[in-house]
């Protein structure tokens, strides 16, 4: 503390002075934001001519960078509240399922099946956070259970209805529907027409789609991935009940003591994972057109891993929903950019428990530095 | 902290260092390209004699050719991998369609683009001209399952237990419902859904038998389920007794024929389901010349007589 400072009335002795070089630059997106530099940069030297950073090749990864972050902000969330939901794969199968049989076999309108699933997918997700608050049971073991549980009714649903464990025609059920283009459907269309006509994007050269751009628009997934990271952000930093998060996450019981209501912060966490479960599912029905039993298979787990390399405690209390997006989009880029690149799909595996074990030890050293912890 | 410092420093190092490394993997992009998309999972072995049967094509024929694959199988996965072969602009892709649905759009949208896709292993011939696909190479799974259930019919066999190692599969499932329908009977409960993992299928066939004792045969849909049903008719000693026929082929499939636990294999040839393919769409780029119907690899029986050359390259290019 220099002398000038030591003379302001409104200075306070117990907090220690940082430049705001310092503050802008430790903060929990920090590991997030170098591994997206490196990554980006690292196929950027490697597949540049691959086709990777063209329209279409930018709207793969992007894709696929969006479904990490829809259920990596749920995740992330439930995690800085202390808590870990390993049944989000089987939620996506079941409700994916869910959607299917309601609306292609029981012949229910689209947007009742996608409204009822919902309300069943986030009733399930209250059932584990009750569970977990009731037994007092770590959520690892119980949310386990659940991903058990949830993929077996899917398949025996599936099968003991129609006999088989992949439904189709739902494009076609769904044509029309008031609902279903907001999971579906393609924004900006407009938009990549003109560019397409313009000749700044390709454009299909024969068949039916001839003259229309191969990129037709922004898919629904990557606005609700957008949507869901802002509301994230802002739960969770902007209001009352993202402090609430963090104090639920960092030490229940001192929390209590002050009066935030844990159990209903982790019970409504815990639908809010299957929420965004959801999404994910109810996207890539509308999307595909059918639904499978064994959609979603360890996704739970790349959940986990992209809040873990956007830089989260996997003990709670402390993370960022930033970086959680992040740790999805370094994730999807990856994981696309690795068939770019040409390697070898095998080793997709060893990039990723390499990249794993880079993100976590980066983001351990940039949180002792901003904990003060050694 | 120190310590952290160091262990940067060193991450940092190796991720500047991996570009250097990797450029080096890469194939020389001299020549024709083409790219083999498949619906496997990494644990299915039975997919290595498709990526041997590419790589022999490709040095024959002097195409660089490249295999990706769904790391867990999801079809929605590999449906994003299709999108993502054509942006990379690839002279063909060779893929099966193992759920229409999900992988039609993909694939029509490659055709469009004015990449030329060849249908193999898992579809059907309309499916193949729907998508705009320029031919199916594979095995007819409905009518080879049939085929084997008229001989196991002929042979006496009444009762059944289909081992299926990928029901998500539902192209797969059709082998299970045309054996049914070869022996005239009903599928009902025949169909096993024996997992992934070896210990698992093992045990659940083993499960299955003691509380069926009177089935007369087992069908298995591949090594993936044939070698652990193996060892559970090893081990509750009804290998040799009971019925065995099985799809595909493999070192342990060859050597149970041999010694007469499996009555016969269905051989679908993947070998040709993966060489036929680069070699037809290399000529077809080269010459304009295209064969005018689909190609069936498969199916063919085979049995005790002439397993030399089987035995010698099973897992390999058999």
């Amino acid at each position: 503390m220099t002398q000038a400072e030591q003379t302001l009335p409104e200075s306070d002795e117990r907090i220690k002075e940082r430049s705001s070089f310092h503050k802008a630059l430790i903060r929990p997106e920090l590991g997030g934001v170098c591994g997206t530099i490196l990554v980006f940069l690292f196929f950027f030297l490697t597949a540049r001519d691959s086709g990777m950073f063209s329209p279409a090749g930018v709207l793969n990864w992007s894709i696929v960078s969006s479904q990490f972050i829809i259920i990596a902000v749920g995740a992330c969330l439930l995690m800085i509240a202390g808590e870990f939901d390993l049944s989000v794969g089987s939620m996506i199968g079941f409700s994916g399922m869910s959607i299917a049989l309601l609306s292609v076999t029981f012949g229910w309108p689209v947007w009742l099946a996608i409204i009822t699933t919902f309300i069943l997918c986030m009733g399930v997700g209250a059932l584990n956070g009750w569970l977990v608050i009731k037994t007092g049971l770590p959520s690892f073991i119980v949310t386990l259970a659940f991903l058990f549980i949830l993929r077996g009714l899917t398949i025996f649903a599936a099968i003991s209805t129609t006999s088989k464990t992949i439904i189709g025609g739902i494009r076609d059920v769904a044509e029309g529907d008031w609902l279903a283009p907001f999971f579906g459907g393609k924004v900006l269309t407009g938009v990549f027409q003109w560019m397409g006509d313009e000749g700044w994007i390709e454009v299909y050269t024969r068949g039916i789609k001839k003259g229309q751009p191969v990129v037709e628009g922004i898919p629904m997934l990557m606005v609700w991935a957008l949507v869901l990271v802002i509301f994230g952000h802002w739960l969770l930093t902007k209001t009352k009940f993202g402090n609430w998060i963090f104090a639920a996450g960092g030490d229940a019981q001192a929390a209590r003591y002050v009066g935030v209501p844990v159990n209903r912060v982790k019970i409504l966490m815990f639908m809010f994972t299957a929420f965004c479960a959801c999404v994910f599912a109810t996207a890539q029905v509308m999307e595909f057109g059918s639904a499978g039993a064994d959609r979603g298979l360890l996704k739970e787990f790349e959940a986990i891993i992209s809040v873990v390399i956007g830089g989260a405690l996997l003990t709670g209390g402390y993370g960022s929903v930033i970086g959680a997006a992040l740790g999805a989009i370094i994730f999807g880029v990856v994981q696309q950019g690795l068939f770019f690149a040409g390697v070898e799909s095998s080793l997709f595996r060893v990039f990723l428990g390499v990249i794993l074990l880079l993100a976590v030890i980066l983001n351990t050293y940039i949180r002792r530095m901003i904990t003060g912890e050694k | 902290m120190k310590k952290y410092k160091l262990l940067t420093a060193a991450a940092l190092s190796i991720a500047m260092a991996a570009p250097l490394a990797l450029t080096s993997t890469i194939a020389p992009a001299a020549g024709e390209r083409y790219i083999l998309v498949s619906h496997a999972p990494d644990s299915d072995s039975w997919w290595n004699t498709i990526k041997n049967g590419i790589a022999l094509a490709g040095k024959q024929m002097g195409v660089s050719v490249e295999y990706r694959n769904p790391p867990t199988g999801d079809l929605a996965d590999m449906a994003r991998i299709i999108d993502q072969s054509a942006a990379s602009k690839p002279n063909g892709i060779i893929t099966t369609l193992a759920d229409f649905d999900v992988l039609s759009g993909p694939i029509r949208n490659a055709v469009d683009q004015g990449i030329n896709v060849i249908i193999m292993n898992s579809g059907t011939p309309e499916q193949t001209r729907e998508v705009g696909a320029l031919m199916f190479v594979g095995q007819p799974e409905y009518d080879a399952g049939l085929a084997a259930g008229l001989r196991a019919k002929g042979d006496g066999v009444k009762s059944f237990v289909c081992v299926n190692h990928v029901i998500s599969n539902t192209v797969v499932a059709e082998r299970c419902r045309g054996f049914a329908d070869g022996l005239g009977i009903e599928l009902g409960n025949s169909m096993l859904d024996s997992g992934q993992d070896p210990a698992e299928i093992k045990n659940r066939v083993l499960a299955y038998l003691s509380a069926n004792p009177k089935t007369d045969a087992i069908l298995t849909l591949g090594p993936t389920s044939a070698d652990p049903t193996l060892l559970a008719l090893e081990e509750n000693g009804m290998a040799g007794d009971i019925y065995f026929g099985t799809f595909d082929l493999g070192d342990n499939i060859v050597k149970g024929i041999k010694s007469g636990v499996i009555q016969w294999g269905i051989d679908q040839q993947p070998f040709l389901q993966a060489y036929l393919p680069v070699v037809v769409l290399t000529n077809y780029d080269r010459y304009g010349v295209l064969p005018g119907n689909n190609i069936n690899s498969g199916p063919g029986f085979v049995t005790k007589d002439g397993l030399t050359l089987v035995e010698k390259y099973a897992g390999e290019y058999r």
